[in-house]
């Protein structure tokens, strides 16, 4: 039989707050993260905005002499999950250690260190490239950290799709409880990718918007004038934990996830579909999996990224998907205040859809002025609304063609 | 001697985050001040560019006290 999946721990690094409570009030209040790029000079980059993470005080996780090697990408993971431990009050010792997992996942990994030691190649030569280089760059090193200090030596791993990755991360993680190989998982996903390099790559692309003048405006997703993403980095990391054993230890239990689904476009490397399929038929698997009809769906947490084909096609995905309930149910996009950060976006977004149903507020879509006809739906425009909201969907969709979806519920 | 060596504990110090007075001629990398291969391979990149001489893999895997740094250096300047 299925073991029902509930979530009992939360914690964030994000543009809006370094922690669950301060991130979520930010949220609520529709505050936008997004301003001017200031760790480095963007004078010559076409975008020069981001959801940069502020006063991160690392030392309140790591020993700063342990920090140096650990990348900002691996680091925000440390944080989030030390929250999330903390918060669910779950102790990981020797008699539960192996029925303990990690699964926390980053699009990109640690292109900081990637960087700096490309450098010192360039200018010093391959003899002073960093050992460390390696266990600081690659992108399961978050879940190999978290790992390591928190002593779980269960199931262990790391997604990387993109923008999908941390909502792929947790929706495994997931089934990895639900099939009975772990008691509790700590995922999420991470990401630090400021840099000049990521910057460049993506607005050459033309994914980014390019509105340097109004930071605070230049992600508006579903609106008529948007421009594009804004990149943005942090991380959020939940414990997922067996009902049996959430109750058996007396934990609070904030929400059950009830449904996971995924799919590939089979499309282009980057654009999706105009017709949204590859994002309806991971929300058709999410229902399928969570056995619920498409009515019983009070609210998404979008991907809603401010791109001109994301919103439309997302858009377009749901209307297929709940026909006449697509223009009842609420739908909104965290990403208008944190920007995003793409393999950690589905964490932090899943973290806020789980703050969604606890507290009975949805956040606000916040730069919505102007209504796009093809992005018809309710958006929760510009101001947070109280809502009872028993099921909510959050989505997340990657390069590469991956969508995942996640299912959660009011916990009763 | 002794400069070489408060140069070398110096840079241990900071590297492998040990307490000073941890670090003596004596003291094994591996099991008295808990290095592993990258630590050490890491410390010595920083004291070639101290002491702006080279320590050739071959010569590396010898190392396994801080007295066997020091005497290294002193024998290299």
């Amino acid at each position: 039989m299925k073991r029902r999946v509930v979530i009992t721990g939360l914690g964030v690094v994000t543009p809006l707050g370094n922690d669950v409570s301060t991130f979520w009030d930010n949220l609520v209040a529709g505050r936008s993260g997004i301003s001017r790029i200031e760790s480095f000079d963007v004078s010559s980059l076409p975008v020069q905005i981001a959801g940069q993470v502020k006063e991160f005080e690392v030392e309140k996780y790591l020993d700063p002499k342990e920090a140096r090697r650990i990348d900002r990408f691996a680091q925000f993971a440390i944080a989030a999950a030390t929250q999330a431990v903390e918060d669910s009050g779950l102790d990981i010792r020797e008699e539960n250690a192996d029925r303990v997992g990690v699964y926390i996942g980053s699009g990109i990994g640690g292109i900081h260190t990637l960087l700096e030691n490309h450098n010192v190649l360039r200018e010093r030569g391959p003899r002073r490239v960093s050992p460390f280089m390696i266990p600081m760059m690659i992108a399961n090193m978050a879940s190999g950290h978290v790992s390591i200090l928190t002593g779980a030596r269960g199931p262990n791993s790391a997604s990387v799709s993109a923008c999908a990755t941390s909502t792929n991360a947790i929706g495994d993680a997931f089934k990895i409880i639900e099939r009975g190989a772990a008691d509790a998982m700590l995922a999420g996903g991470s990401e630090a990718a400021i840099v000049d390099l990521a910057i460049a790559g993506f607005a050459n692309m033309k994914a980014l918007s390019t509105r340097n003048d109004e930071p605070t405006r230049a992600s508006r997703p579903f609106d008529k004038d948007r421009d594009g993403f804004v990149m943005s980095e942090g991380a959020g990391v939940m414990v997922l934990e067996s009902l049996d054993h959430a109750l058996a230890r007396g934990a609070r239990i904030y929400a059950e996830i009830i449904g996971y689904g995924m799919s590939g476009d089979a499309y282009h490397i980057t654009a999706t579909p105009p017709d949204g399929s590859g994002a309806y038929r991971a929300m058709r698997q999410a229902l399928e999996d969570a056995n619920l009809r498409p009515e019983d769906v009070d609210y998404i947490n979008a991907h809603g990224t401010s791109t001109e084909l994301n919103d439309k096609s997302e858009t377009l995905a749901i209307k297929e998907l709940f026909g006449e309930h697509a223009y009842r149910l609420a739908i909104s996009s965290n990403k208008s205040m944190i920007g995003h950060m793409l393999g950690a976006a589905g964490g932090v977004e899943a973290i806020a859809t789980v703050k969604t149903l606890v507290e009975g507020t949805l956040p606000p879509t916040i730069n919505y002025e102007t209504p796009d006809p093809e992005c018809d739906l309710d958006y929760v425009p510009n101001q947070a609304r109280k809502a009872q909201p028993q099921v909510a969907m959050s989505n997340s969709f990657g390069f590469g063609g991956h969508n995942a979806a996640i299912i959660l519920k009011r916990y009763s | 001697m002794a400069d070489t060596f408060t140069r070398v504990k110096s840079i241990i110090v900071d590297r492998l985050g040990v307490d000073e007075d941890k670090v003596t001629l004596d003291a094994t990398f591996k099991d008295d001040l808990q290095a592993d291969s990258l630590d050490v391979v890491e410390l010595i990149m920083e004291l070639e560019d101290e002491f702006d001489l080279e320590i050739s893999d071959e010569e590396a895997e010898k190392i396994s006290t801080v007295g066997d740094v020091v005497t290294y250096i002193e024998q290299h300047q």
